[in-house]
């Protein structure tokens, strides 16, 4: 099982609805968040591309953030979710810093926390909130390995890239371009 | 393409943010474990709703934890506004009822209006003071010298007990400030109105024109979804604006038109569309009045025509009109919502009706449906007694097609003047923050200053608060029940909205404060039931169904009565106007004397060193209403000034500097706004989202933060046809040195 996602940057609209439907899910902090949006404009006016995306965890196979946490916190787990356990991790921010993504932050609590692909409600066979908000559909979860799933599917229609692929972290959060 | 690359993290929460300190580390590692445990808890207590965020009203969930605390909103699954996915700000809905700035409890002014100088009151002694005015206000001048202005659902109840009171004025700024120009304009064309939501079908459409609309920016729920789904089955989206909006970066075609010119760009489409004949023959025929005049009344305004005056190339002009006509009948020159812009509005309108109705796009798939509303029985109650004066008498020749209480008009006529009788004494206002809201903020405080009795009903303190007599706190949609949702869409469809907890503090649902007034003013008659939920349940019951039901599923979808979500091909339609047909030509408009057929007339530009201010929204927040929502305030919390890079260049601004505004007619922005320079806008004009520079400082999250636009909109393009307060005429300066706060020309 090789879970991933992928965002449609062409239907993404930037409303930052997974933003607001992720900090109610996992109770994060306000003025903390798990996932973000970007935008990013080429060109100058009037020609112009605009680009808008939701980020959060790349959920790299080849994690940097795994590899370097002197606790092992952070972890992989089934399904190739990257995972911090709040107990074991002692907030050192090695973590935080070795992330090319900026995906993690200290939550207040004292450990550090990031997206988790909602494993708690994919565990039920439910979408994280995050798909299962927007408003545009533009997020697709799912098994890689299953070539039914809505992430598969859609890979293999659509063009697409990932996010800093030189770092060779091997990132699973696909972008539809 | 030039490389020239802008990299903005929108929400950017946490980022830079340290380890946290000493104080963070308090927590064990297993209680840090079980604190993690908890926040990811499937939730299942939940309870339906539909949202007051905004007007769109999507149907949802409130989810609660163990001990009754709401934890979030998410939406129904079978309700047709959204189709189980509400917009940010309906998920961040939870922020409304756990504002820490929420009105506690009744307030009476103690000081002078607007020094907000208030004591906390009992229910009972507020509704005293009130009931005391009304009768005076009722005596000395008449009830029709009481006025409603109302934004939201609890307006249902004293628009009740005004109306048994004997006034007719109910007044909503979504009409005159928003609107009201698209409803009259498509009135007068197919005999109908285009409502909320709107009756288009875009998620069958083939192409679709924004004209000035941002869809994606206005997170109007389901069109965001619908043209979401329309992107995904490869439709033609056209977008005109003279900023690259959200859409125009989803659009095959972008045209950065003039600001003020978009009616001879409309003009020159229905030329095109006409003189290469691409208009829909056997549609125009059989269901339109006046194509001859039309003909001719756009045979000069051609796309050259059209290129002088909008910038916009004249062959992608034809080209983008072919695109409309190969996708006809599914098309849809989207008429747009807040269209009050140059005081030609409702002429403007018009050529976008126009438009449709040559393409043959109106009650055809793909373009605009016929809307099915459900309709619940009222309780019966003595008929309301016929007003002696209306708002109307004060404006002879005045907006004849007005077809409701202009909240503008209602403002002007309160303003003392010898040549007005009805000057309205008392205004109640429920869920909208007029001074934000109107145009001209001089004109509205006058208006407020002469009035012997104000009432605020609102879940926060707004600007508008601050200068009410008494205040009275309503609890948060989450805390109430409502009337059912019955609104317009494909099927007919209601929905219920039912308590999720107590209120909070000493705020009360306005049902029930409408119904104590009621009370005290001898017209309690008009409030048969003593509880809303038995009136829910007894309204229920007369369709065959009941509160209970509705309390499981939250929505209850009907069929239609007949099969005509489009029109039948060759179906013999009857249109609501004059002529009986589709008016090119508008009789009706004639009639009021104005042009039949819309007509180009050119608008003021900037002068030298000042730029036109178009403003918009952002789809994280919903005017004043959110603007202190901690959720939402978490991802936008100021706006900014978008400036084009040249004009930037030739200031010295730099984006994140912060400058004031000041506008063609002196008037200053009450606090600083800060930059962004940005590509995605043209050298003539500035952007800002409204809603921002709030100067009630109770409001502790937003007090200060941006600026505010309609502190800038002092001069108003009124629509002589319908009343409408064109707001784009205004023109900003920059003042960079924040110190002198000189301007620099």
């Amino acid at each position: 099982m090789r879970y991933a996602m992928a965002v449609d940057t062409k239907k993404c609209v930037g409303c930052s609805d997974c933003v607001v439907a992720c900090q109610t899910e996992n109770n994060v902090p306000i003025g903390f968040c798990r996932d973000w949006v970007v935008e990013v404009i080429d060109g100058t006016y009037p020609q112009l591309e605009v680009e808008l995306r939701s980020e959060r965890c790349n959920h790299c196979e080849n994690a940097p953030c795994v590899r370097c946490c002197p606790t092992g916190a952070s972890h992989i787990a089934e399904g190739g979710i990257v995972l911090v356990k709040p107990g074991k991790c002692i907030g050192c921010g090695a973590c935080i810093a070795s992330c090319p993504y900026d995906a993690r932050f200290p939550h207040p609590k004292g450990y550090v926390d990031k997206c988790t692909f909602c494993i708690h409600r994919v565990k039920q066979g439910m979408k994280p909130s995050c798909v299962s908000v927007c408003p545009t559909k533009c997020m697709y979860f799912g098994d890689l390995d299953d070539p039914n799933s809505d992430v598969s599917q859609v890979l293999k229609k659509r063009k697409h890239k990932t996010l800093i692929p030189e770092a060779g972290t091997l990132p699973q959060l696909y972008f539809l371009i | 393409m030039a490389t020239r690359r802008q990299f903005i993290r929108i929400t950017t929460m946490g980022a830079g943010a340290v380890i946290a300190g000493a104080a963070g580390y308090k927590l064990l590692g297993n209680e840090r474990n079980a604190a993690h445990k908890a926040a990811e808890a499937v939730l299942t207590g939940r309870t339906p709703t539909y949202c007051e965020i905004c007007f769109w009203k999507c149907a949802g969930w409130v989810y609660r934890d163990e001990n009754g605390a709401i934890k979030k909103i998410t939406g129904n699954n079978e309700d047709l506004n959204c189709n189980g996915r509400f917009c940010p700000r309906g998920t961040g809905g939870v922020g409304m009822y756990y504002d820490e700035d929420r009105l506690r409890t009744p307030l009476i002014r103690t000081e002078e209006r607007g020094k907000q100088s208030f004591r906390e009151a009992t229910w009972d002694e507020a509704f005293d003071y009130i009931a005391e005015k009304i009768k005076v206000i009722s005596a000395e001048h008449g009830p029709e010298c009481l006025a409603l202005f109302t934004h939201g659902s609890g307006g249902k109840y004293f628009s009740t007990l005004l109306r048994a009171l004997g006034s007719p004025h109910i007044a909503a700024p979504s009409y005159a400030q928003c609107r009201g120009p698209r409803e009259v304009a498509f009135q007068a064309t197919f005999g109908e109105a285009i409502e909320s939501p709107e009756r288009t079908d875009i998620r069958d459409t083939k192409c679709l024109v924004l004209i000035g609309s941002h869809i994606g920016e206005n997170m109007h729920n389901g069109q965001v979804q619908e043209m979401s789904d329309a992107i995904d089955k490869g439709a033609t989206i056209i977008t005109v604006d003279p900023r690259y909006s959200t859409a125009a970066g989803k659009s095959k075609y972008w045209l950065p038109i003039k600001p003020a010119t978009d009616l001879a760009l409309l003009l020159a489409w229905i030329n095109v569309i006409i003189t290469e004949e691409l208009y829909d023959k056997p549609y125009v025929e059989k269901y339109t009045y006046g194509f001859e005049y039309l003909r001719d009344h756009v045979k000069n305004m051609t796309p050259e025509w059209a290129y002088g005056i909008t910038t916009i190339d004249p062959t992608v002009i034809r080209e983008t009109a072919r695109e409309m006509a190969n996708a006809a009948p599914a098309v849809i020159v989207h008429p747009g919502r807040h269209v009050t812009w140059y005081g030609d509005d409702t002429q403007r309108m018009r050529a976008v009706a126009i438009l449709n109705a040559i393409l043959g796009s109106w009650g055809r798939r793909g373009g605009f449906y016929r809307p099915e509303t459900f309709s619940i029985a009222e309780p019966e109650h003595p008929p309301f007694p016929t007003p002696k004066r209306s708002w109307r008498t004060e404006f002879p020749d005045l907006y004849k097609l007005a077809d409701t209480v202009l909240a503008n008009g209602v403002c002007d006529a309160t303003v003392p003047d010898p040549s007005r009788h009805c000057q309205f004494q008392g205004w109640i206002v429920n869920g909208t923050n007029l001074i934000e809201t109107l145009p001209n903020q001089e004109n509205t405080l006058k208006a407020i200053q002469s009035l012997q009795l104000l009432v605020v009903i609102d879940t926060m303190p707004m600007e508008i608060t601050g200068w009410a007599d008494v205040v009275l706190p309503e609890c948060t949609y989450l805390e109430r029940y409502d009337d059912l949702r019955v609104g317009p869409h494909r099927k007919p469809q209601i929905a219920l909205r039912m308590p999720a907890t107590e209120p909070l503090y000493n705020t009360k649902p306005a049902f029930w404060m409408a119904r104590e007034l009621a009370k005290r003013l001898g017209v309690i008659d008009y409030f048969p039931f003593e509880k809303i939920e038995d009136q829910l349940d007894w309204q229920l019951k007369q369709i065959g169904s009941s509160l209970e039901e509705m309390k499981k599923t939250g929505v209850k979808t009907f069929e239609r009565p007949y099969e005509d979500l489009y029109f039948a091909p060759g179906e013999n339609v009857e249109f609501y106007t004059p002529s009986g047909k589709i008016e090119l030509y508008s009789l009706s408009i004639e009639e009021a004397g104005f042009d039949p057929m819309p007509k180009y007339t050119p608008h003021e530009e900037p002068p030298e060193g000042y730029y036109r201010l178009n403003y918009g929204r952002a789809p994280m927040h919903t005017f004043s209403r959110t603007a202190n929502n901690p959720n939402l305030t978490d991802l936008m919390d100021e706006n900014s000034l978008w400036v084009n890079p040249g004009v930037a260049k030739e200031w010295g601004l730099t984006s994140g500097q912060y400058i004031y505004l000041e506008n063609q007619d002196g008037k200053r922005s009450e606090f600083p706004i800060k930059v962004r320079v940005t590509e995605r806008i043209r050298w003539d004009s500035v952007y800002m989202v409204h809603g921002f520079g709030h100067d009630q400082k109770k409001l502790k999250r937003c007090y200060g933060k941006g600026a505010s636009d309609t502190n800038l909109i002092t001069k108003v393009l009124v629509d002589p046809i319908m009343g409408g307060t064109g707001m784009r005429g205004n023109f900003v300066t920059f003042i960079t040195d924040l110190k002198s706060g000189e301007a620099r020309s």
